[in-house]
């Protein structure tokens, strides 16, 4: 029977390892040295913050594992060799393998920092480092965190719960505007000075600073060379792929490990999903490497098939995403940039309380719907994917963005505000 | 893993100067309360009652204040699991066993709480008098003590709920809703109607609300009598509470599922919606607890159904001084069974799969001891049992013990809703309509869902919400209260309870929105 063995037992693994069990009845192994089972990696804090336990943060029972016949094995796979279909792990045993797929997602960015590695730094990707985080911050009287992003916002917020002082070194003039247009970097802004949290904007840290115990003591920041005194310091300045295991192998890298549109590496029967892929080539205005939850089960869904004998490539619909910036719920669809691109233009509408806003991306001579972003509203994924491809402008999605609306029943709507609002900042046609 | 967690030593998860005040005030109430159950003797009763009782709603309300006031509009359930009260820890514990304590006294030894068979009222039931006596003009008993904290407890912790979910709309008016109809139609109203009462009318203690089955004993032959005695209104209420359950019902948990019900009138779910909601959390979501729910809910359905028609058959004459007579009313809840057992296999035969074989079960169950009470009754027995033996039987099982001790009781172990979930005959009823003939859904929002389990978490039915929201298909569940705290929970938009149409309200996806389109029609067609 052929065995398809999986590394990494993240949302790309275990979809992967589902749908091919959906398909087929070939031997299936999913390896992990991270947890025993599957969980949801993106609910991590909220362990940290008491909303759930570690159990909840498991979607399948232990026992369906079992049911299904997918065998877990708790190990960390040291070399791959593809010329004869071989594992070995850390611990020399080995494995063999007729198929494998490599999900084993990403780590947080080191970027050579003095200090870097000291006691009390550390990320937020793993169990581990959760687990480690509850170690670090017993005695925590202030934590630093460098790096802009969601994680950043969400260790800030984890922090913030256990009544921890926090200083948020964010590189940029305004948080997450390499992706987020100015309007709605500016919301975040103040929601995490809402919080009490220091944010530091157009600050790069420069140094970690050690005490005597090779534990971190403090902080310089690289502009002012102010020092921050601190127990914690938090790296969430981006992820790279976690692909360190395989420099010897033999399968091609760059940043990650590369794929064709089939997720297949330079070995036919070796492929790579999730973090850890990177396309030769980037697929419409994605990334090469799609660090995100959404992309990582696309990819599982569509490597399941070519294994299974329906060759498939990574073709993904209309780019989504969302997120959750304390208590602002953020979703996209399509593309929005932080500056209109040439011929696209952005309407943007802020309400008054200064947590709810949308921008609309569209083409100026078409008036085609290119993309939506929208705060503290709720949207329907479906009608917008719906609009996307049906290519409706921008004035169809303003009239019926009602239709789009997902927030719960009697929530106040804002449609005719927007509409109004549309209305005004629009030229008067000739 | 989660000990180390919740023994950082950080002092966050403790309360704070004010809350621990706000206890301390709610608290020195209740111990007013329990001075007068150990038979203190209070001079000024009307005094002490209504200190107490101001002290307990005070300090209710002052808590959520210190707990919720100055934090930002948005999902607040930091340290829940790190609580001993809110994680079944030794304070969770206490808890459970004081409520569990005080349910046992109150339904099997109401004399320790001062009532009297002869005689004054002593111990705390006298000190609620004044009030008693101020509403209906009767002394108190042990079902007004019951009646009034249980109405304070909806209306303070009504009152922290809708503090917490300041920012969402749909739980505020749920809670306004239930908070009024507690305090209105299940409070006032019926003390009011005492008052009515004389030597020559008499009408029953009647929640309007309170519907059968959940009202087991509404259709008992002292109630029945005496609404047909008192003439047109109580004619009226009678025929209201038939009409209730018969059209009322089916036509509300049609347009709007049994949310309607259950989490906007019911004094059961009040209760588990407001005093309940800090323990939300604790029910079981596993697949095992799910099978057994679905047998013991149906058992009892089984059980008050059969119950009910003993009780009504036995006092019904042959020919009788009702218009209805044992054989037709024995053929009237036949045909009535046999006429919705009949639509739903001829009509949802495909959604009920299955459940098809367990349905035609309990279905038969029923009909056989119908004929079984046509045939081996006599004397005053219904099929072998007197039928007052059934009722007190259900009484104490199912009325007493299931809601009360274990229900509410328990709510610090299995969680606010076990009652609703595992034994209420009125949620199954809604329930089973719910799942096959109503608009009500929980929409899942195509692809969004990152699978991190709040939802499941916090859904006080069991409900494992992720495991449909993940698939992308919506969740359409009998035991679905529709609370909207999934939704409210949810940190990437992916819930919405709604009414729609019915078409395609199931919809299980292979593959979910936002990947290739061929791939998911090829998959999802299959």
């Amino acid at each position: 029977m052929e065995h398809v063995v999986i590394i990494g037992n993240g949302i790309s693994g275990i979809t992967a390892a589902r749908h091919i069990r959906k398909e087929s009845d070939k031997r299936i192994t999913v390896i992990s040295s991270e947890s025993d089972h599957f969980f949801s990696r993106t609910a991590l804090m909220y362990v940290y913050m008491g909303h759930m336990k570690w159990n909840h943060l498991k979607p399948y029972e232990d026992w369906f594992w079992e049911k299904n016949r997918i065998e877990l094995k708790n190990a960390f796979v040291s070399q791959v060799q593809p010329e004869i279909n071989q594992l070995t792990f850390s611990s020399g045993e080995t494995m063999e393998y007729d198929t494998l797929i490599i999900a084993t997602g990403s780590n947080y960015n080191k970027f050579g920092w003095k200090g870097q590695d000291l006691e009390g730094v550390q990320g937020m990707v793993t169990k581990q480092d959760l687990e480690l985080l509850e170690e670090n911050t017993k005695k925590c009287k202030r934590a630093v965190i460098v790096g802009g992003g969601l994680i950043g916002s969400e260790m800030a917020e984890m922090l913030s719960t256990r009544n921890i002082p926090v200083t948020f070194l964010v590189r940029e003039s305004s948080f997450w505007n390499v992706v987020l247009p100015p309007g709605e970097s500016d919301i975040i802004n103040n929601h995490i000075l809402e919080h009490h949290i220091d944010l530091r904007l157009n600050s790069n840290l420069k140094e970690i600073v050690s005490d005597e115990n090779g534990r971190v003591k403090s902080i310089i920041i690289e502009e002012t060379g102010e020092e921050i005194e601190c127990d914690l310091v938090g790296l969430t300045a981006g992820v790279s792929p976690n692909i360190n295991f395989l420099k010897e192998s033999g399968i091609e890298l760059g940043r990650g490990v590369k794929v064709n549109r089939s997720l297949q590496t330079n070995f036919k029967n070796i492929f790579a999903i999730g973090d850890c892929a990177e396309q030769h080539e980037a697929i419409g205005e994605r990334r090469p490497i799609e660090a995100v939850w959404y992309t990582g089960r696309m990819m599982g869904e569509v490597v399941a098939q070519t294994i299974c004998g329906n060759p498939m490539e990574y073709k993904p619909g209309h780019w989504f995403n969302s997120a959750k910036f304390f208590d602002v719920e953020y979703q996209t669809y399509g593309w929005v940039f932080p500056e209109p691109r040439d011929g696209e233009a952005h309407f943007h509408w802020k309400h008054q309380d200064g947590r709810k806003c949308i921008t609309i991306n569209y083409q100026e001579g078409s008036r085609k719907f290119v993309g939506i972003n929208t705060f503290g509203i709720r949207m329907r994924h479906e009608t917008f994917d719906k609009w996307l491809t049906e290519e409706k402008s921008v004035d169809f999605v303003i009239e019926n963005l009602k239709q789009a609306n997902f927030d719960p029943e009697f929530y106040k709507t804002f449609e005719t505000e927007i509409y109004k609002s549309f209305i005004q900042q629009q030229p008067v046609a000739n | 893993m989660e000990n180390n967690l919740s023994l950082t030593g950080d002092a966050s998860s403790s309360l704070n100067i004010p809350q621990k005040l706000a206890t301390f005030l709610g608290v020195s109430g209740l111990f007013i309360l329990a001075l007068a159950a150990f038979n203190m003797n209070f001079p000024n009763k009307a005094i002490w009652l209504y200190t107490s009782l101001a002290a307990i709603g005070i300090g209710v309300i002052w808590f959520a204040q210190a707990t919720y006031a100055n934090k930002t509009e948005g999902i607040k359930n930091d340290h829940i699991w790190f609580k001993s009260i809110t994680n079944r820890g030794v304070l969770g514990w206490i808890t459970g066993l004081i409520l569990t304590g005080f349910y046992i006294v109150l339904y099997f030894y109401p004399e320790l709480l001062g009532l009297n068979a002869e005689g004054e009222n002593t111990g705390v039931i006298s000190l609620f008098d004044p009030l008693s006596n101020l509403l209906s003009g009767n002394p108190a008993s042990q079902w007004f003590v019951y009646g009034t904290l249980y109405t304070i407890a909806i209306l303070t912790f009504g009152v922290k709920f809708i503090w917490k979910y300041r920012h969402n709309k749909y739980e505020r008016l749920r809670t306004f809703s239930v908070m009024f109809f507690q305090l209105s139609f299940a409070f006032l109203i019926p003390e009011f109607m005492q008052r009515l009462n004389s030597e020559n009318f008499s009408l029953p203690y009647y929640d309007l609300k309170n519907i059968w089955p959940l009202n087991y004993y509404n259709f008992e032959q002292y109630r029945v009598d005496s609404m047909i005695n008192a003439g047109d209104i109580g004619i009226a209420m009678l025929i209201f509470g038939v009409v209730s359950i018969f059209v009322i019902t089916p036509i509300l948990t049609y347009k709007y599922g049994k949310r309607w019900y259950c989490s906007w009138v019911c004094g059961c779910g009040g209760l588990a919606e407001t005093a309940g909601d800090s323990f939300r959390q604790l029910s079981d979501k596993t697949q095992s607890a799910w099978k057994i729910e679905r047998w013991v809910v149906h058992s009892v359905v089984v059980f008050v159904t059969l119950m009910t028609t003993a009780v009504i058959y036995s006092y019904l004459g042959e020919d009788g001084k009702y218009w209805l007579n044992r054989t037709s009313f024995l053929i009237g809840v036949a045909v009535l069974l046999t006429a919705v057992f009949a639509l739903v296999m001829i009509f949802k035969r495909n959604e009920f799969q299955k459940d098809a074989k367990f349905g035609a079960i309990g279905y038969l169950a029923i009909i056989l001891s119908l004929i079984g009470f046509h045939f081996l009754s006599g004397d005053g027995k219904v099929f072998l049992f007197e039928a007052e033996a059934l009722r007190s039987t259900y009484g104490v099982l199912i009325g007493a013990i299931f809601s009360g001790v274990i229900g509410t009781g328990f709510y610090p172990i299995f969680g606010n809703r076990v009652w609703c979930r595992f034994g209420c005959p009125m949620a199954a009823i809604l329930g089973f309509q719910q799942r096959l003939f109503s608009r009500f859904r929980i929409t899942t929002n195509g692809g969004q869902c990152i699978s991190c389990g709040n939802c499941s978490t916090y859904c006080e039915m069991g409900i494992d919400v992720r495991a449909y929201a993940q698939k992308g298909e919506n969740i359409v569940r009998s035991s679905c209260v529709g609370c909207g705290i999934c939704s409210a929970v949810c940190p990437r938009g992916v819930l919405k309870l709604e009414n729609d149409s019915m078409n395609g309200r199931i919809n299980a996806n292979e593959i979910l929105l936002g990947n290739d389109v061929d791939l998911m029609d090829l998959l999802n067609q299959k």
